[in-house]
């Protein structure tokens, strides 16, 4: 076990002092990995900032349900005591079409107007807050709706929250593949920087193997250096975000308060930031594993 | 201890380095493998370190199959061999003593055992005072020397050694032959293929001549 222990201190301090012995590639090799993990990173935090800002822009979405004009009190009265016992209804507002009369009428306008018609335009109205806000509820609670005798008309009021969700799904989807893209980049990085390494390498670890090293002790190093490089990387491109998150707070703090939108710009969350770090490792690993499978053999 | 077995090996495309070759090897003897360049004598050495594998025949080292070693178990076999190598292979980045360290280190000896150990196998070969020096800094018999150490150090008991007087002047070349007299009285079995037999005189000797085996004459 000390041995086992002693022998991966060894592997790790060797990583260190290759990374240490050429720092100017250890940099170079640093600021590529960085700002490869600093994009998606930075696509994450934009991401949860636009979320927040949905969660607390979003007024609860509602249903507005409009009767045919005609239709009769009797009508009315099924289709409110429909709508009052609907499972999925949080709650119902009626607006009787002379309530709805008497209001436009007081609002300036439209009173010329209304009087020159000589009957009351307004349909019966229910404005109708579903249980659950999410799209799918709103769409089939509307078709639903629709479907009611004597109902002329169903307007959704969440149109714009969906689309800020469908915009939002498609910057996860992009950062989801902006992840995949540059996490294979990074791995294809480790992969040369290690095969250069193993190039300059050879003469000693040919050596190494003849004098009774088995695989395992001369990929090691290869692996720490790796996953040390990733996680340097990664630390690297969280600073690189952080400092783009400074350099945001404030412009867009003032775009929002312009649109009257309360945001609280936060940089990246901890747990994705450990997670990157986490990612950044792996990968690291991986690129190096990937490189040294194809030395080992021959 | 080492027992050929109608050894052949053949490179391709169709070069038989040993055809047929058979001899035994006890515990404790001292062997040279004579013979001129090209008759197969690295490949001998190389046959028993698991280096290469035999075409044909068995190679056994204390009674193992080495020719049929599972590519794993080949590491652990060559920790318990010292190998001295025709172009030495010295690590030229690092200083005598870390040249000589690296079999240990391989081996996972605890490191304060180790450092004694180097020190000890550097003073055999006379280059305790040298041991931060680069090997670029030492002379030809020097190296040769280092290279003894590092085949040495982990304490074999077989020593293999490939033309270890080539390029030496007489005088080291013979101080070269006196540290490997030197193992083999402390109980080594040393193998050394060289071309140059007067500095062995009373090793047993097998005689190659294009990969076959011409004579065997004991001392």
């Amino acid at each position: 076990m000390t041995i086992w222990l002693a022998q991966h201190g060894a592997a790790l301090r060797l990583a260190l002092t290759r990374l240490a012995a050429a720092p100017l590639n250890t940099l170079l090799s640093l600021l590529a990995i960085g700002i490869a993990l600093a994009l998606p990173a930075g696509g994450q935090m934009l991401l949860g900032n636009g979320m927040q800002l949905a969660r607390n822009a979003t007024p609860q979405p509602q249903l507005s349900v409009f009767m045919v004009p005609g239709a009769d009190s009797k009508a009315t009265a099924a289709v409110a005591d429909h709508l009052r016992h609907h499972p999925q209804v949080r709650s119902v507002e009626a607006l009787a079409k002379e309530d709805t009369l008497a209001r436009m009428k007081s609002s300036g306008g439209l009173k010329d107007v209304i009087e020159v018609l000589g009957r009351n335009p307004f349909p019966d109205a229910f404005v109708v807050t579903p249980g659950k806000d999410d799209v799918e509820t709103m769409e089939s609670l509307a078709t639903e709706f629709r479907q009611l005798a004597k109902v002329g008309h169903v307007q959704l009021d969440s149109d714009w929250v969906r689309r800020l969700n469908a915009l939002l799904k498609l910057g996860r989807t992009g950062v989801g593949l902006l992840t995949l893209l540059l996490g294979a980049g990074l791995v294809a990085i480790t992969f040369n920087i290690i095969r250069l390494q193993v190039v300059t390498m050879r003469a000693e670890m040919e050596l190494s193997r003849l004098l009774g090293a088995t695989d395992d002790f001369i990929r090691r190093p290869f692996l720490y250096y790796g996953s040390v490089l990733g996680v340097a990387g990664g630390i690297f491109a969280l600073g690189l975000v952080a400092a783009a998150a400074a350099s945001l707070n404030e412009p867009l703090t003032e775009l929002t308060s312009l649109y009257g939108l309360p945001l609280d710009f936060a940089g990246l969350p901890a747990t994705d930031a450990g997670l990157l770090l986490l990612l950044a490792a792996g990968l690291g690993w991986s690129g190096a594993a990937l490189s040294l499978q194809q030395y080992l053999r021959d | 201890m080492i027992r050929f077995d109608r050894v052949s090996k053949r490179y391709p495309p169709g070069i038989d380095a040993l055809s047929n070759i058979s001899f035994e090897i006890d515990a404790g003897a001292r062997v040279v493998i004579e013979g001129h360049s090209g008759a197969g004598k690295s490949t001998i050495l190389k046959l028993i370190a698991a280096i290469e594998r035999p075409t044909g025949g068995a190679v056994l080292l204390s009674g193992q199959n080495v020719g049929a070693l599972k590519r794993q178990a080949i590491p652990y076999l060559r920790r318990n061999i010292g190998l001295v190598f025709q172009d030495q292979k010295l690590l030229f980045d690092r200083n005598a003593f870390e040249n000589v360290m690296l079999p240990l280190s391989i081996a996972g000896f605890p490191p304060r055992e180790a450092a004694q150990r180097v020190r000890a196998a550097l003073d055999k070969v006379g280059l305790l005072a040298r041991e931060k020096a680069l090997p670029i800094a030492l002379s030809g018999g020097e190296q040769q020397r280092l290279a003894i150490a590092r085949a040495v150090v982990g304490r074999p008991n077989l020593l293999l050694a490939d033309e270890p007087t080539a390029h030496l002047d007489d005088e080291t070349a013979a101080d070269v032959a006196r540290i490997f007299t030197e193992f083999h009285q402390v109980g080594v079995t040393v193998v050394i293929a060289t071309y140059d037999t007067r500095l062995f005189p009373d090793a047993r000797r097998i005689r190659l001549d294009h990969g076959r085996h011409v004579e065997r004459s004991a001392a």
